[in-house]
């Protein structure tokens, strides 16, 4: 049966497990399901401090939240526009 | 004080009911008093597992809204004396529990008892969260099954950041990874996710595997705790389950594929 095969299909649940990984992954960058109620109105005033001091208009400011096994880090990732590009 | 453990799995109908009255059944054999609380309002389950549905006059609901004391609620069990239920109402108010209420009645049980064990609802909403909103531990029950597994991620992440203790910023609940309905035979094949797959892909210690197994249907056909069953493989996984909760060291049985004798076979095993 298996002379032909020499490089087996995945099994089916190798093929879960890999789907497993990558969604969980996803879902935990998103923090989908323990984000804090907090975090979209965070992301809405930074975005409108940052673009008031700094005059600009902002592009983007994203905020989350990521689990390590011991604490919660609040990733805040701000995209200015180029400061040279008159 | 008495330890309060959640049982919960975000999705629906992976053993859960099972879990509880095994593991409480389990504890009270080993000698201590454990109270087993259905926070499943409007589908009362556990009382029917636990084999005392015609003992129910009142209920958890009755006790938090003053209708009942809650030693009139508790039924205590027939066969083991340290073994007691509290049941849950079949009102479809979703919001007859609250958490002050839930927290007076742990309260007041914490003063007779070693153990709280919380059979929770399928689900993220109101009912799951009362359920592990006090809870010292969980048992997340989970089975090798790709949605089963996404949804115990949700519940673990629930842990992290509504529970009491995430809220309070206490030491955070301890969480043990139960296995249930395991096939070690699909295992072998391929057909299944293995106890280290799963173990990795939601990184928390295991507690115990629950094989696949007849004598759990019989059992609740019964209304007798499945861990009861001494002769079965799943009652036997329930006993060890219980005994690494209490700490003891206890090595995981039942992953070899079984063979059915010729005389199961014949006569049914
Ligand atoms: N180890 C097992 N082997 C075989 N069948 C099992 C096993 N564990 C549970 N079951 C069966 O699975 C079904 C669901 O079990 P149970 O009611 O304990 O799940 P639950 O998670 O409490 O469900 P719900 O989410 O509806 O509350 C029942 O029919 C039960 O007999
Ligand atoms: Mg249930």
């Amino acid at each position: 049966m298996d002379f032909f095969r020499r490089d087996p299909p995945k099994t089916s649940a190798a093929m879960a497990k890999e789907r497993l990984q990558l969604i969980l992954t996803h879902e935990h960058q998103g923090n989908m399901g323990s984000e804090p109620d907090y975090l979209p109105a965070l992301r809405q005033e930074l975005l409108e401090v940052i673009s008031k001091h700094a005059g600009i208009d902002l592009n983007e400011v994203s905020v989350s939240l990521e689990r390590k096994p011991d604490k919660e880090v609040l990733e805040v990732n701000v995209v200015l526009p180029r400061h040279d590009a008159h | 004080m008495a330890k309060i453990i959640v049982v919960t799995s975000g999705k629906g109908g992976v053993g859960k009911t099972t879990t509880s009255a095994s593991i409480a059944a389990g504890l009270a054999l080993q000698g201590h008093a454990t109270v087993v609380i259905d926070f499943d309002v409007g589908l009362r389950n556990l009382d029917l597992i636990m084999g005392c549905e015609r003992r129910v006059v009142y209920d958890m609901v009755n006790v938090i809204q003053g209708d009942a004391r809650l030693h009139q609620a508790l039924i205590q069990d027939k066969r083991c004396d340290k073994l007691h239920i509290l049941p849950t109402s079949q009102t479809r108010d979703k919001d007859a529990l609250d958490k002050q209420g839930v927290g007076q009645i742990l309260d007041e049980l914490q003063q007779s008892f070693d153990y709280i064990i919380c059979d929770s609802p399928a689900g993220i909403e109101r009912g799951a969260l009362m359920a592990l909103y006090y809870a010292d531990e969980a048992v997340i029950v989970t089975n090798p099954e790709v949605s089963s597994v996404r949804d115990s991620d949700r519940i673990l992440g629930i842990l992290h950041a509504k529970s009491r203790r995430a809220e309070q910023g206490l030491a955070p609940v301890k969480e043990h990874l139960l296995i249930s309905r395991y096939n070690p035979a699909r295992v072998a094949e391929g057909e299944m996710l293995s106890i280290e797959d799963i173990q990795e892909l939601l990184g928390i210690p295991l507690l115990g595997m629950i094989p696949e197994s007849e004598s759990v249907l019989k059992a609740s056909n019964a209304g007798t705790p499945v861990v009861f069953d001494r002769e079965s493989r799943a009652g036997q996984a329930y006993a060890d389950t219980v005994r690494r909760l209490l700490g003891h060291d206890c090595p995981l049985r039942f992953l070899e594929v079984e063979k059915k004798s010729l005389l199961k076979r014949v006569f049914g095993g």
